[in-house]
């Protein structure tokens, strides 16, 4: 981390007070689901809101009842599947944009990331027709193969510019020593690349976690995921707020704690790997 | 922590693992790894769009069994000359077009606020980047059920008044919601860039005379510029493509003052089933993108194309 050194004055404590209150206003929305998740449903509708409550478990237990797991397994297949197909797929592509790059290598990176500028809504009728024409309607592995297609260009694009960082001088040492090419990857490329890969991970688990519109219309009730699970506990009769805050967290929670954990990847990850 | 962004596709493919004249077999080998994705990546996304040109040539409603036949190319006629297809155009330009700035603005000021240390730093960082890590779907339930409501909702509850946020300015509603998930994003990429800025280069503004403000507009902003345009394009090509917040916040309404073209689209095919519509509504989209990723392209190559600073 670079030490900046500024003159401490009162224009610092003012600054520190700004960046808190901003801070705060932007986690409002967030601290405000997570409260209203422990509320019970007539006070979740008071009017005007209120910020003291004994707080129940009402909402969560209701969330559990209506069967949250299935969903969450779902989701879990669908991210954790797609998410290690891309990584199979989009690294070998790396390797041959980079290290040992084919001609034209340039075109080819570019195609991968124009078909992520392509509408979805215009692949969804076909999509549809197709995956109903096979049968494969409201299941899990149509979301797998959709999400892999999904995140396999930010894919290979970030594995590309982790690739790039590994010295040239360390992969021809390894030649000159007569290492064969799994060597290379396994002792070499591997231990260089392993923070890019987890990295990769993280933002394609994030986009395939949260994914709505191919699973809106493409799944029912054996293949929903939790974005669908969510989108059940709107009614327009009676009060949901609070359960439906409560779920909300729930399924927020695992994108929440890895991004929390892992933020110097995410930056690098969301921009594809262009900022370190 | 350096920050820069990466020499990518304008950095020279290393000399000494190229070797001069490659064979045929050798060029095999080379793309050998490279093969499966791009076959897995042309048939998931390119063969659907070979149909839906297909489908864009056939009147088919899939409420009228029996109904399909070739019309050539009617279902142009019909979408160039539709009104909903024409607003939901200009709703999505204005919709894309002010979250992005907005977000970029508010990530440039944020950045700005997290890139002196002060106590709580971490934390603070912390708490900015949440929003963008709440699922959309449980974002977009949260501001129009929990925030919007008129009657118990938190807008309400902290200003008073029983404002019907979502009926009254449902464009602002929608933006609003986007703005607070994308600022975030836009204060990391920003924030990534503010923190590689030299030192030297902002001490020797400071000794030749120049005010923090003269400094943080001709000295930071250009510098800046790389990360600025980097955000924008990658928020606009997520922005674009919204569906969740419209979806679920207003449901393109009222009438279809928030229908952007995805959810126009996605009305077309499964709530009136013009299945040939939808196609060449989808076409159409294609075309528009067509022209301008290719804009956004070359800004990408240019921004990829960046020599480490230092």
């Amino acid at each position: 981390m670079t030490t900046r050194s500024r003159p401490a004055d009162t224009a610092g404590g003012l600054w520190t007070v700004l960046a808190w209150l901003a801070g705060l206003l932007f986690f409002l929305p967030v601290l405000w689901m997570v409260l209203t998740g422990f509320k019970r449903e007539v006070d979740a509708a008071s009017n005007p809101p209120s910020w003291f409550f004994s707080p129940a478990l009402d909402g969560y237990r209701q969330v559990f009842d209506r069967d949250l797991l299935p969903y969450l397994l779902n989701s879990m297949t669908a991210s954790v599947v797609s998410t290690l197909l891309v990584l199979v797929l989009a690294t070998p592509a790396a390797y041959a944009l980079s290290i040992r790059p084919v001609e034209r290598w340039r075109d080819v990176l570019f195609f991968f990331i124009s078909t992520k500028m392509l509408p979805v809504v215009a692949a969804l009728l076909p999509i549809y027709l197709l995956v109903k024409q096979v049968g494969m309607l409201d299941n899990i592995w149509t979301m797998v193969v959709l999400y892999t297609a999904m995140n396999l260009p930010l894919a290979v694009w970030m594995m590309r510019s982790f690739l790039l960082e590994v010295p040239t001088a360390l992969i021809e040492a390894a030649a000159m020593d007569g290492a064969s090419l799994l060597v290379t990857i396994r002792r070499i490329l591997l231990p260089i690349v392993a923070p890019g890969l987890a990295a990769t991970a993280l933002i394609c688990f994030i986009f395939s976690w949260n994914e709505f519109f191919f699973a809106v219309n493409l799944t029912a009730t054996r293949a929903g995921t939790a974005p669908i699970f969510l989108v059940g506990f709107v009614t327009s009769e009676g009060l949901f707020l609070a359960r439906l805050c409560a779920a909300a967290t729930i399924v927020s929670l695992p994108v929440v704690l890895a991004g929390w954990i892992a933020q110097k990847q995410l930056v690098r990850g969301l921009s594809m790997g262009a900022v370190k | 922590m350096t920050t820069t962004i990466t020499t990518g596709t304008g950095a020279a493919p290393r000399p000494t693992v190229r070797p001069t004249r490659p064979d045929r077999a050798q060029r095999w080998s080379r793309r050998a790894p490279l093969l499966p994705a791009l076959v897995f990546a042309i048939v998931v996304t390119q063969l659907p769009f070979l149909f839906t040109l297909y489908l864009s040539t056939q009147s088919w409603n899939a409420l009228r069994p029996g109904s399909r036949e070739f019309t050539g190319l009617a279902n142009y006629g019909q979408v160039l000359t539709d009104d909903r297809l024409r607003a939901a155009l200009v709703n999505t330009v204005v919709l894309t077009a002010s979250s992005v700035i907005l977000s970029v603005l508010l990530g440039l000021g944020l950045a700005v606020l997290l890139d002196r240390r002060f106590p709580g730093r971490g934390i603070v960082r912390t708490l900015l980047i949440t929003p963008f890590l709440v699922m959309p779907m449980a974002a977009a339930l949260l501001w129009k059920h929990a925030i919007y409501n008129p009657s118990y909702g938190l807008l309400n509850g902290i200003f008073g008044g029983s404002t019907d946020w979502v009926s009254a300015y449902p464009m602002t509603s929608v933006v609003t919601a986007l703005v607070w998930q994308w600022t975030p994003f836009m204060m990391l990429i920003i924030l990534a860039g503010l923190q590689g800025q030299s030192l030297e280069t902002l001490e020797a503004a400071r000794v030749d005379g120049a005010g923090p403000w003269q400094i943080f507009t001709r000295v930071t902003l250009p510098y800046l510029r790389p990360y600025l345009e980097l955000g924008a394009l990658l928020g606009s090509i997520y922005l674009v493509q919204t569906f969740d917040a419209v979806f679920t916040i207003t449901q393109g309404g009222p009438g279809s003052a928030t229908t952007n073209l995805p959810y126009e689209i996605y009305l077309t095919t499964f709530r009136k089933f013009e299945y040939g519509e939808a196609a060449a509504a989808g076409v159409v989209a294609v075309i528009g993108t067509i022209v301008v990723a290719t804009l956004a392209l070359r800004v990408l190559s240019s921004l990829f194309r960046m020599e480490d600073p230092r």
